[in-house]
């Protein structure tokens, strides 16, 4: 078993083989992990550009926006001021590694491992991931998505499209179903159910009830209100889909291609949900497999060395004062969580086996980590997994910053034992998509009257929408909804702090 | 588990070159302010040369809800003093919003990169040839011939042997010729044959098909084919430019270094335009002679000023090299205005008998010294000469320049797409 896998940084594509079949092998045996397929395909640094600049994904539709970010990446990494990812990889089955021609083989061993087994498996296993996204048909529907807004280009126009597509694309963030919609009954269930609920009011009857007096009954308006946010749905909190399904002089086109952004926001909603989780997930497999490599002697020291070096860049994390510091790294944080659950359940102490009873001492290792991966997204994880000893390991403190407050920012819990839970649930806290997203709802049209739609923006500790860009978005909004909109923004006390009103610009002649 | 792993290496490259064109188009009128600004900047022989262009993102910016202000909490790495309740200073007014995640406010310039097409288009894009030479350009045509299929007739050099083997093997098949490899079997069958009648029989049947191959020739004259050209129109896809400078000693080198600029911006433009682009230097003083580059703008002459001498030059190397059915040709001159008094009638003959009616463009651009105002001086002589020529009809183009930075506009002035009816009109 000691023979090599390759020698120096050279490789070709038989190596590439050796590598993926080895990697296989641990990952599967050893760590067993649930993969789909692999695809892994050799780019230059233009194409990894290139997949920049399209979110990462082989094939998308054509947007200027994606050439303005092409063209910004490629100025920064002309200059030399940005380096390119050494992968990116696609949810998708088969799932698609991209690895960079300029990779040495260690590198591309480290890039299988992370993205081809890492990645992998986190994507098929995920519960977020299995319920929003469908790693089988994406690659197709992209492909639809594509050739479907050509065709409007051609029929509708390059500018129409483009027009509600810059539209689409401002609301995109808030064009993303939060809960998984209620599933339709079919026939025979809504029997069940009605003869369940019959057989109950028998259980329960009791002639008595007929005589408590019944509450004034609703007015007519009142009725009539709740009857239309009935039928339309409201509130709702997506606003493409609102519009795809509400909105009153869209061509049915326009509707299509909302759905399209929509469900590609969609289908990137767990990732924005799982940085931390994904990365750690990968950067754990890879840390796994490459230590297995070296240990089977598949792998020189040296070129394991250079596997640390490249390692431990990944998984730095700056302290606050540091002038690299932006954020906590979602790879340290990550990676530091797993191992720290590895350490739990092999060598607990008595402050885990406090904190994690449930998993402290257990001693299988992939077992646990297995079903934290498939069972947690990045909020939950941290509140669930970081422990006191990692905090202490952050040094990690919680600071308070209130505009009103004069003598400044105030550090509000630090690494102590009166500290741990809280700095611990302010974490989890910055990694709440439902924290970080502004809360914004439709709440009413006013069909009788001039049609005005109403938004309303559930302000959250006091932090209001950027005027110019709230002005902005609330216009592309109104061109799609054709009549004014009504943006208000109350503050947890239904206090109104600021209202926004945009009407509609002109539909120019050309749209018929 | 199979494992595909595919080269993608080789895969055409581009592919966000659509994305960017897009961005482009749509960027253009920022682009374009942020071209002109840096090629003011720049020296003009490195306008071509592409680069990187700064613009206001503002027009390309793409909004989102973001949210600011109020109340935040977060949770950082590294603590090494504080304790619970300690409070630490804001550092600075605007520390607040700087630390805000990296989007929005900090993109408010963008930068990118420029390849040298880009830019030149960019750069010349509002600008076309003046109307006057685009009539003259559908004129001067010349003509190509191509080839256009086969014919039955023509010049044996044009024979297409391909062809005419082709249909006379069809015309072969078809009329069921025999093929030399059957008689010479039948021949040799012949030969061979003892029986007398078998043999009267055979070769009843040789001199048959011999009669038949005399009679369906190998290659009959209806097989023939020639190659068939056709003459189309061609326009004339090259130019030639004239620059044409008074060196005289009242020309200073700032002067010198506006013409310069004018020349380049009019060779890079003629470049755009045209396949082939030759320039020719004349310089004159009280005489006129052709030179090279380096000697056009920095070699020493001292003199008289006869600009008559010029025309009468270039006139002559038109003549002799470049035959106006075949190009294009433009003109432009440079001088402080001054003229001999005695020249002014000849300058003016030779101007429109000769040199407009075979010019496409002939421009003339004034210099004057940094500082002054082009315009408060009065009318140099040969300002006055031309504008009088120009009221009465000729074709001229003139403009004052006294700034570097007055280049471009001037020659921006002189190009500028105009939109007659004439062009709404046509389709």
């Amino acid at each position: 078993m000691t023979e090599r896998l390759f020698e120096g940084a050279d490789w070709d594509f038989h190596t590439l083989q050796r590598i993926t079949d080895a990697c296989e092998e641990v990952a599967l045996k050893d760590l067993g992990l649930d993969v789909y397929p692999n695809q892994i395909e050799v780019i230059t640094a233009e194409q990894m550009l290139d997949a920049y600049s399209s979110v990462g994904m082989p094939l998308f539709y054509k947007h200027w926006s994606f050439g303005k970010h092409f063209a910004f990446h490629e100025a920064s990494y002309r200059k030399g001021l940005m380096g390119l990812a050494y992968e990116i990889v696609i949810n998708s089955s088969p799932c698609i590694s991209y690895l960079m021609e300029e990779n040495t083989a260690t590198m591309q061993t480290l890039v299988i491992a992370h993205a081809a087994f890492g990645h992998n498996h986190f994507f098929k296993n995920n519960y977020l991931f299995k319920q929003w996204t469908d790693a089988d048909g994406i690659l197709d529907y992209l492909d639809f998505a594509k050739n479907y807004v050509m065709q409007c280009e051609e029929r509708y126009g390059r500018i129409e499209v483009e027009r509600t597509l810059d539209a689409a694309h401002a609301l995109m963030s808030h064009g993303i179903d939060r809960y998984p919609g209620k599933k339709k009954l079919d026939l025979r269930a809504e029997e069940k159910r009605a003869g369940r609920r019959r057989q109950h009011e028998e259980e329960v009857f009791n002639d008595l009830w007929r005589t408590v007096p019944k509450g004034a009954s609703k007015s007519r308006s009142a009725l009539s209100i709740e009857r239309r946010r009935k039928l339309l749905g409201l509130p709702q909190e997506n606003l493409l889909y609102f519009l795809e399904k509400s909105a009153p002089r869209l061509a049915p086109w326009q509707r299509e291609l909302l759905r399209i952004v929509r469900h590609i926001a969609q289908y990137f909603y767990p990732q924005s949900q799982t940085k931390v989780m994904n990365e750690g997930t990968a950067t754990y497999v890879h840390y796994r497999i490459m230590t297995q490599l070296h240990q089977q002697g598949r792998i020189t020291d040296g070129n394991f060395l250079e596997f640390l070096g490249s390692h431990t860049n990944v998984v730095f994390q700056p302290e606050f004062d540091d002038p690299r510091f932006s954020g906590f790294n979602p790879y340290a944080l990550g990676f530091a969580v797993m191992q720290d659950i590895e350490r739990i359940v092999t060598r607990p102490g008595d402050e885990d086996r406090e904190w994690f009873p449930d998993i402290a001492g257990k001693n299988d290792v992939m077992g646990v980590l297995r079903d934290v991966w498939a069972n947690y997204r990045d909020e939950s994880f941290i509140a669930q997994f970081l422990s006191p000893k990692l905090m202490r390991h952050f040094r990690m403190f919680h600071l308070h910053d209130d505009p009103e407050e004069r003598a400044g920012i105030r550090v509000d819990a630090i690494h102590d034992d009166r500290g741990f839970r809280r700095v611990r649930r302010e974490l989890a806290r910055q990694h709440d998509v439902g924290y970080i997203d502004a809360n914004i709802e439709v709440v009413d049209v006013d069909l009788s009257g001039d049609r005005r739609l109403i938004l309303h923006h559930h302000v959250i500790k006091g932090s209001q929408l950027n005027e110019t860009d709230a002005k902005r978005v609330l216009q592309h909004l109104a061109d799609l909804w054709t009549y004014d909109v009504a943006l208000i923004e109350v503050d947890a006390n239904d206090k109104v702090l600021r209202e926004y009103v945009v009407s509609p610009r002109p539909i120019p002649a050309a749209v018929a | 588990m199979p494992i595909h792993i595919i080269d993608r290496r080789l895969n055409p490259g581009g592919k966000s070159l659509e994305n960017r064109q897009r961005f482009l188009r749509r960027a253009k009128s920022l682009v374009q302010g942020a071209v002109k600004k840096t090629s003011q900047e720049r020296d003009i022989k490195d306008v071509l040369e592409g680069g990187e262009v700064t613009i206001p993102l503002d027009g390309m910016h793409e909004p989102r809800f973001r949210r600011e202000g109020g109340t935040r909490d977060m949770v950082l790495p590294g603590n090494k003093k504080f304790v619970e309740g300690d409070y630490l200073q804001r550092s600075g007014q605007g520390s607040a919003k700087d630390s805000g995640p990296g989007e929005g406010d900090s993109e408010d310039a963008f930068r990118f990169v420029l390849s040298r097409d880009e830019f030149v288009d960019l750069f010349l894009d509002d600008l076309e040839l003046p109307d006057l030479a685009k009539r003259k350009i559908a004129q001067t045509e010349s003509e190509g011939i191509q080839r256009a299929g086969y014919t039955t007739s023509g010049s044996p050099a044009n024979i297409s042997v391909s062809r005419t083997v082709k249909l006379a093997l069809a015309r072969r098949i078809a009329l069921k010729r025999p093929r030399k490899e059957e008689i010479e079997e039948l021949e040799a069958a012949v030969a061979a044959c003892t029986d007398e009648d078998e043999r009267e029989v055979l070769l009843a049947q040789l001199e048959k098909l011999k009669a038949k191959s005399k009679r369906i020739p190998f290659i009959d004259p209806l097989d023939i084919r020639y190659r068939r050209f056709e003459t189309v129109p061609r326009p004339v896809a090259q130019a030639v430019m004239f620059c044409l400078m008074d060196v005289s000693g009242s020309m200073s080198e700032h002067m010198k270094d506006l013409a310069k600029r004018f020349y380049m911006l009019l060779y890079v433009f003629l470049k755009r335009r045209y396949k082939h682009v030759e320039i020719v230097f004349i310089r004159h003083t009280d005489r006129a002679e052709e030179v090279d580059e380096q000697t056009f703008f920095y070699g020493p002459a001292s003199g008289g000023t006869l600009v008559s001498s010029a025309l009468q030059a270039m006139h002559e190397i038109v003549r002799e090299r470049f035959n106006p059915s075949d190009w294009n040709i433009y003109a432009a001159q440079a001088s402080d205005g001054d003229n001999s008094y005695s020249d002014g009638e000849l300058t003016g003959i030779l101007l429109t008998d000769k040199i407009l009616p075979i010019c496409q463009f002939f421009a003339y651009l004034e210099v004057g010294e940094s500082g002054g105002s082009a315009f408060d001086l009065s009318d140099s002589s040969l300002w006055t000469l031309y504008e009088r020529l120009r009221n009465s009809g000729a074709p001229l183009s003139m403009r004052k320049v006294s700034e570097r930075s007055e280049i471009f506009p001037v020659f921006h002035d002189l190009f500028q797409r105009r939109e007659t009816a004439q062009e709404k009109a046509a389709p």
